[in-house]
C-alpha cells in the first residue's frame, strides 16, 4: 500500500505538477515538495512525497561505497 | 565494496541464526521478486512484520465502511485493496451486489471534484494507510476546508509505524534487526528509529526497494549484529532524510492527532492511530476495535508478528487463496500471504 513510483516533472504551478511516468502524463499534487521541471519525484496516492536527489545508477554506486569493507 | 562481494558474504554466512524483520509489504514483494532469499544463507531469516495497513484493519472498520456504502445518498471511496477484506456480513465487494455504492479511487484528491459535482451526495473516504498516505489525506482535508466543501467525510484507519515497532520489540524479542520501511521513512525520517535502537539494542536500517538496496541493508544489519552494534542507518538517502519531510509532518499534525488503534493480530496499541482533529468531518472512526475471530485454521495473527511464515499456516494454498481469502493477509496485494502465494 505504501508503494511510491518515481516520475519526471514536466511542469509545475506550485500546487499541481504534470508528471511523466514512462510516457503517461499525470496531474500530481505537489503540496509537500517544491520540484523543478526535469526533477524526479516519488509519487504516492496522487501526491508527490519527495524529490529524488540523484539518478538511480549514481545512488547505487554511492550506496555500496558506504558499506563497510571486509578487508 | 561491490555487490558480488556482499552476496558472497551473505551466502557464506555461517554464524548464529539471525532473524531480520521487514515491516513494509513492498519490501516483502521485492524480496520475492528479486529472489533475495536464494542469495543469502539460510541462517539469515527474513520475516514479514505488520507492513500492510489493510491486513491489520479490524472487522468493525469494514462494517462501518459497508454501513456508509449502503446508506442512501452516500458513496464510499476506497483503494482497491479494501474491497475483498471480510466484514461481519461480507466484504465491500460482496455487498456491491446488494446495493453498496463504492467507487475505487487512485488518490484521495478525487473526492474533491466528485463532492463539488454532486453536492447532494456525501462522499465517505475509507482512509487507510501508514504515514506514507496520511499527508495526502491531510492535504485533501486542507483543500476541503479551504473550498468549504461540506459533503466529504473520512473514516480513518490510519496507523503509525513507531508504536507498532515498539510493540514488536517488547513482545517479539527474538528479532535481531529491522529493515525499516522506505516510503514511511520518506515522511517520518530516520530519526524516530534512534530511540528504539537505543532502548532495545537492535539495529534499524532504512531500505529502498531495488534488490541492491535490500542486499546492502541485509549486509549492514548482519555486520552490525555480528559486532553487537545497534545503530540507525539510512541506506535510502536518495529519498529519505534524517528529519523526514517537514511539510508532510506539519500538515499531518494540523489535521490529525494520535489515539489508540486496533491492529489485527497485535491488539490495541496506544497512540498508534491518527484521527481527525475536526470531528465534523469524521465518519465515526474512533473505537472501531471489534474484530471477528479469524476462521478456524487461519493464522494471520501469527504471520503479522513474524511467528510463522505464510507457508507454515495449514490453510495456506489449501483453503486460503487470493480468490477465496480466509484471512486478511491473503486479501491485500501487499499482505504477506498474498505475496508468498503469488511468488512461490
Amino acid at each position: 500500500m505504501c508503494i511510491a513510483i518515481p516520475g519526471k516533472v514536466i511542469a509545475s504551478d506550485g500546487t499541481t505538477a504534470q508528471v511523466d511516468f514512462k510516457g503517461n502524463t499525470v496531474d500530481v499534487n505537489v503540496g509537500l515538495v517544491d520540484p523543478r521541471p526535469g526533477q524526479y519525484v516519488l509519487v504516492h496516492a496522487g501526491c508527490a512525497i519527495e524529490v529524488m536527489e540523484q539518478d538511480k545508477a549514481q545512488e547505487l554506486i554511492d550506496l555500496f561505497a558506504e558499506l563497510e569493507d571486509l578487508s | 565494496m561491490e555487490i558480488k562481494e556482499v552476496i558472497k558474504y551473505l551466502k557464506a554466512y555461517d554464524g548464529p541464526e539471525i532473524k531480520l524483520m521487514e515491516v513494509c509489504g513492498t519490501h516483502t514483494a521485492s524480496i520475492f521478486k528479486n529472489g533475495i532469499r536464494s542469495l543469502i544463507s539460510p541462517k539469515i531469516q527474513l520475516i514479514s512484520g505488520p507492513g500492510c495497513p489493510v491486513c491489520v484493519t479490524p472487522t468493525a472498520y469494514i462494517d462501518k465502511c459497508i454501513e456508509y456504502a449502503m446508506k442512501p445518498e452516500h458513496v464510499l471511496l476506497t483503494f482497491g485493496d479494501m474491497m475483498k477484506v471480510p466484514g461481519t456480513e461480507g466484504s465491500l465487494s460482496d455487498m456491491k451486489g446488494k446495493g453498496a455504492k463504492t467507487e475505487l479511487m487512485y488518490s484521495p484528491f478525487e473526492a474533491l471534484e466528485k463532492a463539488k459535482a454532486h453536492p447532494d451526495i456525501t462522499y465517505v473516504i475509507a482512509a487507510v494507510g501508514f504515514e506514507t498516505t496520511a499527508p495526502a489525506y491531510a492535504l485533501m482535508m486542507e483543500q476541503t476546508k479551504c473550498e468549504e466543501i461540506r459533503n466529504i467525510r473520512l473514516v480513518t484507519a490510519l496507523k503509525t509505524i513507531i508504536p507498532a515497532l515498539t510493540w514488536i520489540c517488547e513482545n517479539q524479542t527474538d528479532i535481531d534487526g529491522f529493515i525499516c520501511p522506505g516510503h514511511v521513512s520518506v515522511i517520518i525520517g530516520s530519526e524516530p528509529y534512534e530511540a528504539l535502537a537505543e532502548t532495545y539494542k537492535k539495529p534499524f536500517v532504512v531500505a529502498g526497494f531495488e534488490a541492491e538496496h535490500i542486499l546492502a541493508v541485509i549486509y549492514d544489519l548482519v555486520r552490525q549484529i555480528e559486532k553487537k552494534q545497534a545503530q540507525v542507518k539510512n541506506l535510502y538517502p536518495n529519498a529519505v532524510h534524517q528529519g523526514g519531510n517537514q511539510k508532510a509532518l506539519d500538515v499531518m499534525s494540523r489535521y490529525f492527532e494520535a489515539g489508540p488503534a486496533m491492529w489485527r493480530g497485535l491488539g490495541t496499541i496506544d497512540a498508534s492511530g491518527l484521527y481527525l482533529k475536526d470531528e465534523s468531518y469524521d465518519g465515526g472512526s474512533r473505537g472501531l476495535d471489534a474484530d471477528m475471530e479469524l476462521p478456524a485454521g487461519c493464522r494471520c495473527s501469527d504471520v503479522i508478528v513474524g511467528n510463522i511464515n505464510p507457508d507454515e499456516c495449514p490453510a495456506f494454498k489449501n483453503k486460503c487463496t487470493p480468490l477465496s481469502p480466509f484471512g486478511p493477509c491473503m486479501v491485500s496485494a501487499e499482505g504477506a500471504c498474498g505475496i508468498w502465494y503469488r511468488n512461490q
